[in-house]
């Protein structure tokens, strides 16, 4: 418990610097499914052991002991955890969780939009075009997804540069890649930290689709100039000049387009896998010990009250102390 | 959009699917022309290997679904996307989009806002690439 509880932030925190790093420079998809499963893990991890930490705070209140008929004094005496540490480990979750609970309710509510206005557009083909001079394309999930794309967008792009801008978004809605970035999201909601990684995965998606697209076109210098010129022609049009804090993903994916397709390697992927599992087995561990630390509680709880008991054998018979000494719970985890 | 059987869901799954792209590939040429456009100037804006009458009968569907508009041209007819300008659902869809931030879009776009560098950088990787024969090739509709 003492250090097990901590393993979680330490890989986070490993993980968000290194693996946006790595992923650029690996196989997009199988980075993509790499960065979709640290995002889970790290998440769950986070959050396990912000809750652990905060229990042991909370169960040190009487009123809570009481309730869970512990004691709060052994529970104190035992408890490796300070109570600021338990106390910002409660605040920090329940932010995160409050984070969460608005990132999902504005996923939810973007997705709505978008189909009720998807759904006003003519025709129920794969395609719908907005008779917009802007260039705009992207995929709208669902059943069937829809490719949406300018008219504008359309224009300037080549009859193979359009084609591999349908595959290209084409790639998004069969790989269901709406359902990568919706946990990318909600795990940066919950953790900040998690930011850069959800940033790299949404990289890794373009690059997913990208790849996919070249090999539908079976040219990847077309891949590449439809997303160049598509990014010029946006830029062109964008208006005020927005801060843009995409850092230069755009050129990075025409690079790549223009470049071979990256090797693939197995190294990367089995360090990050071993980590997750590190993650997993120290909040394990850590519940585990909380477990215990309860349990041991409990018994000195019981022991209190058979004292008392056994001090006053007249005994009225007192309403609230079926207080439960039997086998103790946890007895099954040890076995 | 509901399969209509357990049994050919996989058949008629990758055919409604290969042809849903080619109404998708058909729209679109469509949209980027000039003009009205007939069956064989669809196909030559197509790219890859598609028969004459693949195009015809995408086309018939497309007009079906009130998707294009046609009229006599010669011999057969020359198609044209109907428009849409009077409504504003492509206004309402571009304010959805900007309204997110960056963080929380939901939806993966084509391409990300550039900066000044970025454009810089992309039109040289760009030029730098179709310094041949590209640009004249794909500009203009292949023709």
């Amino acid at each position: 418990m003492l250090i097990s509880v901590y393993i979680p932030f330490v890989v986070t925190t490993v993980l968000t610097v290194l693996a946006p790093r790595m992923a650029r420079r690996l196989t997009p998809r199988p980075a993509a499914w790499a960065l979709a499963c640290a995002a889970l893990v790290t998440a769950a991890g986070w959050a396990g052991s912000l809750a652990l930490l905060a229990f042991t705070g909370i169960a040190q209140i009487p009123q809570v002991a009481a309730e869970g008929h512990w004691s709060a004094a052994a529970v104190r005496a035992q408890d490796p955890v300070y109570v600021t540490v338990a106390v910002v480990g409660a605040v920090v979750l329940a932010a995160g969780v409050g984070n969460l609970g608005m990132a999902a309710f504005r996923q939810v509510r973007q997705i709505v939009r978008f189909r009720k206005e998807c759904a006003e557009l003519p025709g129920d083909t794969e395609l719908s075009v907005l008779d917009d001079d802007a260039p705009l394309a992207f995929a709208l999930p669902g059943a069937p997804g829809r490719i949406v794309v300018s008219r504008g967008m359309l224009r300037r792009l080549g009859n193979e540069e359009r084609a591999a801008l349908l595959a290209h978004e084409r790639a998004h809605l069969r790989g269901r890649h709406h359902l990568f970035l919706g946990l990318w999201q909600l795990a940066a909601a919950l953790n900040p930290l998690l930011r850069p990684l959800a940033k790299a995965g949404a990289f890794a998606l373009e690059r997913w689709a990208d790849e996919e697209a070249a090999v539908r076109v079976g040219d990847r210098t077309v891949v590449a100039r439809a997303v160049g010129r598509a990014a010029l022609a946006s830029a062109g049009a964008a208006g005020p000049a927005v801060l843009a804090a995409t850092g230069g993903e755009v050129p990075q994916r025409v690079r790549a387009l223009l470049a071979p397709p990256p090797a693939r390697r197995s190294l990367p992927f089995a360090a990050g896998a071993f980590l997750l599992a590190v993650c997993c087995a120290s909040l394990a561990n850590a519940a585990s010990d909380s477990d215990e630390l309860v349990d041991s509680a409990k018994r000195v709880r019981c022991a209190e009250l058979l004292a008392a008991t056994v001090a006053q054998p007249a005994g009225a018979p007192r309403p609230g102390a079926d207080f439960r000494c039997g086998p103790h719970h946890g007895g099954e985890h040890r076995s | 959009m509901v399969a209509n059987g357990p049994k050919g869901e996989e058949a008629a799954g990758s055919g409604r699917r290969a042809r849903g792209a080619l109404e998708s590939d058909v729209l679109a040429a469509l949209w980027a022309a000039d003009g009205p456009l007939t069956a064989r100037q669809v196909l030559e804006r197509l790219p890859g290997e598609l028969a004459y009458t693949t195009v015809l009968t995408i086309l018939s569907r497309l007009h079906d679904k009130a998707v294009l508009v046609r009229h006599r041209e010669g011999r057969g007819y020359a198609y044209a996307p109907v428009r849409d300008e009077a409504s504003h659902t492509a206004r309402r869809m571009r304010s959805v989009l900007e309204e997110g931030s960056d963080r929380e879009a939901v939806l993966a776009r084509f391409v990300s806002e550039l900066s000044a560098q970025d454009e810089e950088l992309l039109q040289q990787l760009l030029s730098g690439q179709d310094a041949g024969d590209a640009r004249g090739e794909s500009f203009d509709g292949g023709r």
